[in-house]
């Protein structure tokens, strides 16, 4: 080993600790890289490879009723390579031991008691159902879990008013329900929903369907353009009640899916370019302060003829194993968060497997940076020494030139201490490096506010959508539009307060190019139990033949307000008419539109009809309400709207925060690392001036004092930056999560910005003390001897 | 101005007793003292002499409280300095000690004005700043800042630092180690004129032999011991000196 080596791994030893806190920091930084996008990779890639191994759809057409013999002539559209029909129905589930109903979606599986040939289901345990057995189903594996359903089982089906006794015979899932929500419901909720599997011929029966289907599922060739096939079925089915075809992208589960991971990968794209930006930076400062106290050894080591290349490599040798042990550190813990993180979303979206791996270029990605961020800092000090002459190198640094600060130059002088005088002049003198610490430690309070932002937005997303908007207690929707007057029937049941209808009409809005498929609603004149707000939270009244659209709809159809939309209805007499937009209604999950009940009646042409009833319910009185409703054969879904706010948290909720979480705790580790670097290098610089002091008789508080007020007073300028620029970083990820599905509000609650500080003023609190530790261990008796 | 004789006075600022100093450096043991008596008398000027390694730091470091004798007494009047904790130290230091090092050890964010003021702002009684720089003939200089100033002027600053809370020793380790002859004079006609009009204790620790010329006492040290001491019968004041 050369000598040059051998002090390199000593220098090493001896700045061990803050070698740790720079090898954190980039472990921090790096570990969010590798964990966010093995995460997102390995996602990605298991969907993928679902998809293909379950032959998702490219298409999908649902209609009211057709004869099977219209199959050839759908499989024969141009670009349609295989279609396969099928059944689809609603019907309401009982489990025992479980007093609320739950509804289902059964999806027929073909005659001959095979696989079908689109959207094949993935058995997790147990087999299809025989043939000819007409009481067997296949059970959504959410839904068996969720109530500890197990093969043999039975649970209760009422379909069309029938009720019926079902066995399980299987359990699985498939890539058209990765993402289970109920329908109209924007959340998965998975006891309340399930998905289940039934022998076609059973269906037929049961929905008194014989030789029909009411759904139709297509591949298509390579190369063909959905939206034009998508026409042509559309032209086919339209006698038969067709309201629609559609393609992936609008397909529930595979939207919210793509949904859901494009968000995670502006998590994983943000929160890595945030974290390891920070980390970089900061490393490249600190290693670059930290070599610069060494100008006189390489002054000394230049003197015995050692060139600046031979002494670049001594130094970026001491940046590289700090690099090296950082970036291999985070490059563990990434893998492994990652690992874990991937099977918790596993257990969100519903995925039979999970292939999980590291992410190459990620990794490749954080090590790269860390070695840059490390050696540029070393090759900057280094150079700094090296443009010197030996002797001078050598010689200690001439007094630094200070001057009367500004606050002194405006004649405060006589209100600061000595001490005050040397922190002030200090900051002053060096203003570029001052900077650059208060850019670090607000950069690491910001990265704090980051972590909890989603916490903040999402209850005020769930204060908004799920408590002031709606009031309602349960939800209830028809399986067909009903007479208005199902509204009296529903208010008489005991315990009931109060009842209002409403219409939900399936509609395609079209302004331009752009078009959109969403739902309508009709709400009746003052509605007491949904009431769409403004952006200020201010109520906003649809007003007679005009219509009111969620606000993200504004961009997205290039609207405005007094602006007139085709909208297309997809159901009933599917007229289509012009409406004017009249306002924006402010809502962050979802987009729709509202309307007067009675104008959108009359405009569609259906008679006066409603879909659904919203109820007030008597507190208490819910089980007993959900029990009678789930008895009413025309009753298709009942929502409770306290269980749609725990659905939320249970799983959206949970997938959004347990990334923060994860995030603020490296947030948490970078934080401190920037604070203990920047009070250990200032101890480092100014220890000889320190101990001079304590020789003269200050004590270790005295001195503490001097060396840590400075600090103290950058890390309290820093805090008011750092909660800005925590603002700045959520704003930009909230813009980054906007979709049709939810906007993420930029909003911070005060409890975040105060947890941002304090975790800052803990990270500061704990390196006061380490460094102040150290002040007692200052060689006094050194300084006398030695210069800087 | 002629040196004062020393006064005849019995009682010592300092006593020190058999001290010993032993650094243990690894497996080696440095015996940096090995017994060393010693009193110090108020108003006098004391020149340690003595190669490199013979232990005069050690002792000056062990009478200014930095460092603790390994065996032996140091009582400083009717203090015992020996056993004393980190506290009672650092109060000894503030109190009674001035030090003055070899490479002036100022802040250089402070004037020369507030370098002084920093001290004695922890002190009881101290003299003005502007008095403490007046004496070592810098009160023209008080609002600047240590680049500007020679070497010379610097370490004026630091006895003005050292004797303003007017200690009742003044300890100076190589004071004109790092200064060219007649700047290294200035400054120890400083700490003459100091010694005589305020009658502080002053010890000097120096290479230099021709400075024990204007002691009122000369000790040599050497392998730890005081090996030799010497009274000049006539004091050479400070600007007469040459090396």
């Amino acid at each position: 080993m050369s000598m040059l080596t051998r002090k390199g791994l000593r220098d090493l030893w001896h700045m061990r600790t803050q070698a740790l806190a720079i090898a954190c920091v980039i472990a921090g930084g790096v570990a969010t890289l590798v964990m966010s996008r093995s995460t997102l990779e390995s996602l990605s890639n298991t969907r993928a490879l679902f998809y293909q191994e379950g032959a998702l759809a490219d298409l999908w057409a649902p209609l009211k009723r057709a004869p099977d013999t219209l199959l050839p002539r759908l499989a024969s559209v141009p670009g349609v390579q295989a279609a396969e029909t099928r059944l689809l129905a609603n019907a309401t589930l009982s489990v025992a031991g479980f007093e609320e109903p739950a509804r289902g979606d059964i999806v027929s599986l073909p005659l001959d008691g095979g696989q079908p040939l689109l959207n094949r289901v993935h058995l997790v345990s147990g087999r299809l159902p025989h043939p000819d057995a007409d009481a067997e189903i296949v059970l959504g594996e959410a839904f068996a879990q969720a109530h500890s359903l197990r093969l043999g089982d039975s649970l209760q089906l009422i379909l069309q008013g029938h009720a019926t006794s079902m066995r399980i015979v299987g359990i699985g899932t498939s890539p058209e329900y990765v993402y289970q929500s109920p329908p109209g419901a924007a959340f998965p909720d998975f006891q309340r929903f399930a998905v289940l599997w039934m022998n076609r011929h059973a269906m037929e029966k049961a929905l008194d369907m014989d030789g029909a289907f009411n759904n139709v599922v297509f591949r298509l060739r390579t190369g063909a353009v959905a939206g034009a096939v998508a026409s042509d079925v559309d032209g086919l089915l339209a006698r038969y009640g067709g309201v629609g075809a559609y393609g992936r992208h609008e397909q529930t589960s595979a939207r919210y899916l793509e949904e859901e991971l494009r968000q995670l990968r502006t998590m994983a794209t943000l929160f890595p370019v945030i974290f390891l930006g920070v980390a970089a930076f900061l490393v490249h400062v600190v290693l670059m302060r930290l070599l610069g106290t060494q100008r006189e050894q390489v002054g000394v080591l230049k003197a015995f003829g050692y060139g600046n290349r031979t002494l670049g490599v001594h130094y970026l040798g001491i940046a590289t194993w700090i690099a090296a042990g950082g970036a291999l550190l985070g490059i563990a813990l990434g893998a492994a968060l990652g690992g874990w993180l991937a099977h918790v979303y596993q257990g969100i979206y519903r995925f039979p497997f999970l292939t999980y791996r590291l992410s190459l270029g990620a990794t490749a990605l954080g090590a790269a940076v860390s070695f840059t961020a490390a050696c540029g800092g070393a090759l900057l000090a280094l150079r700094a020494a090296a443009v010197l002459p030996p002797a001078e190198a050598m010689r200690a640094a001439a007094p630094a030139r200070f001057g009367a600060t500004i606050l002194e130059r405006l004649g405060f002088q006589r209100w600061l201490s000595p001490s005050a005088r040397i922190a002030f002049r200090d900051l002053e003198r060096r203003p570029g490096r001052a900077l650059i610490t208060l850019a670090g430690l607000a950069m690491a309070c910001a990265v704090m506010t980051v972590g909890r932002f989603q916490g903040d937005a999402i209850d005020r997303m769930v204060n908004v959508q799920l408590s002031i908007a709606p009031t309602q207690d349960i939800e209830v929707n028809f399986v067909e539009p009903a007479p208005r007057s199902a509204v009296f029937e529903l208010a008489a049941l005991p315990g009931v307060r109060e009842a209002e209808p409403t219409r939900s009409v399936p509609v395609r809005l079209i302004h331009g190019l752009h078009s959109y498929r969403t739902t309508l609603e009709g709400l009746p004149p003052n509605a007491r139990l949904r009431r769409p707000v403004d952006a200020k939270l201010r109520r906003v009244e649809p007003q007679s033949n005009d219509l009111l659209l969620t606000d993200y709809l504004e961009k997205m159809l290039d609207l405005k307000a007094g602006d007139v939309l085709d909208i297309q209805a997809l159901d009933g007499h599917r007229h289509r008419r012009e409406m004017r937009v009249s306002g924006f209604v402010h809502e962050y999950i979802g987009a729709r539109g509202y309307m007067d009940l009675d104008s959108l009646n009359r405009q569609l042409g259906d008679g006066d009809v409603i879909s659904g009833v919203l109820l007030g319910v008597a507190p208490g009185a819910e089980p007993d309400v959900y029990l009678r409703l789930s008895r009413r054969p025309r009753v298709m879904g009942i929502a409770s709207r306290l269980a749609s706010v725990r659905s939320f948290y249970a799983t959206m909720g949970e997938s959004m925060l347990i990334f923060s979480l994860v995030a603020a705790l490296l947030g948490a580790v970078i934080n401190f690392g920037v604070v203990y670097n920047a009070a250990r290098i200032s101890l480092s610089e100014r220890g000889r001036e320190l101990a001079s002091l304590r020789v003269l008789g200050m004590t270790r508080a005295e001195v503490g004092g001097l060396l840590l007020g400075q600090l103290g007073l950058l890390v309290f300028l820093s805090l008011p930056c750092g909660l800005v620029a925590g603002w700045a970083l959520c704003w930009l990820m909230a813009r980054g999560f906007q979709s049709e599905l939810f906007r993420v509000p930029a909003v911070l609650s005060t409890a975040t910005y105060a947890f941002a500080a304090i975790t800052v003023l803990a990270a500061s609190g704990l390196s006061a003390l380490l460094v102040y530790r150290r002040i007692s261990r200052l060689d006094l008796v050194a300084v006398l001897k030695t210069r800087e | 101005m002629s040196p004062s004789p020393l006064p005849s006075q019995p009682a010592p600022v300092f006593r020190a007793r058999g001290l010993t100093k032993v650094y243990r450096m690894g497996e080696v043991e440095v015996h940096a003292l090995r017994g060393v008596d010693l009193d110090l008398f108020p108003g006098e000027f004391v020149v340690l002499l003595g190669p490199s390694g013979s232990g005069k730091s050690t002792l000056l470091n062990i009478l200014g409280g930095l460092d603790a004798p390994t065996g032996g007494e140091v009582w400083y009047v009717d203090h015992c300095l020996t056993g004393a904790d980190d506290r009672a130290l650092t109060l000894f230091r503030r109190e009674h000690v001035g030090f003055v090092f070899q490479f002036y050890n100022l802040i250089p964010s402070l004037t020369a004005r507030e370098n002084v003021a920093i001290v004695t702002d922890l002190a009881e009684r101290p003299m003005r700043p502007e008095e403490a720089l007046d004496r070592v003939g810098l009160g023209d200089r008080l609002d600047h800042f240590p680049a500007q100033m020679s070497g010379g002027e610097q370490q004026r600053v630091a006895i003005a630092r050292a004797i303003a809370k007017r200690p009742a020793v003044l300890l100076c380790d190589e004071p004109t180690g790092a200064l060219d002859s007649s700047t290294g004079i200035r400054v120890l006609e400083t700490l003459e004129q100091v010694n005589g009009e305020l009658g502080t204790t002053t010890v000097v620790i120096t290479h230099n032999a021709g400075i024990g010329a204007m002691a009122h006492r000369v000790l040599y040290l050497a392998d730890g011991r005081i090996v030799r001491e010497v009274r000049p019968p006539r004091r050479t004041p400070a600007k007469e000196l040459n090396w």
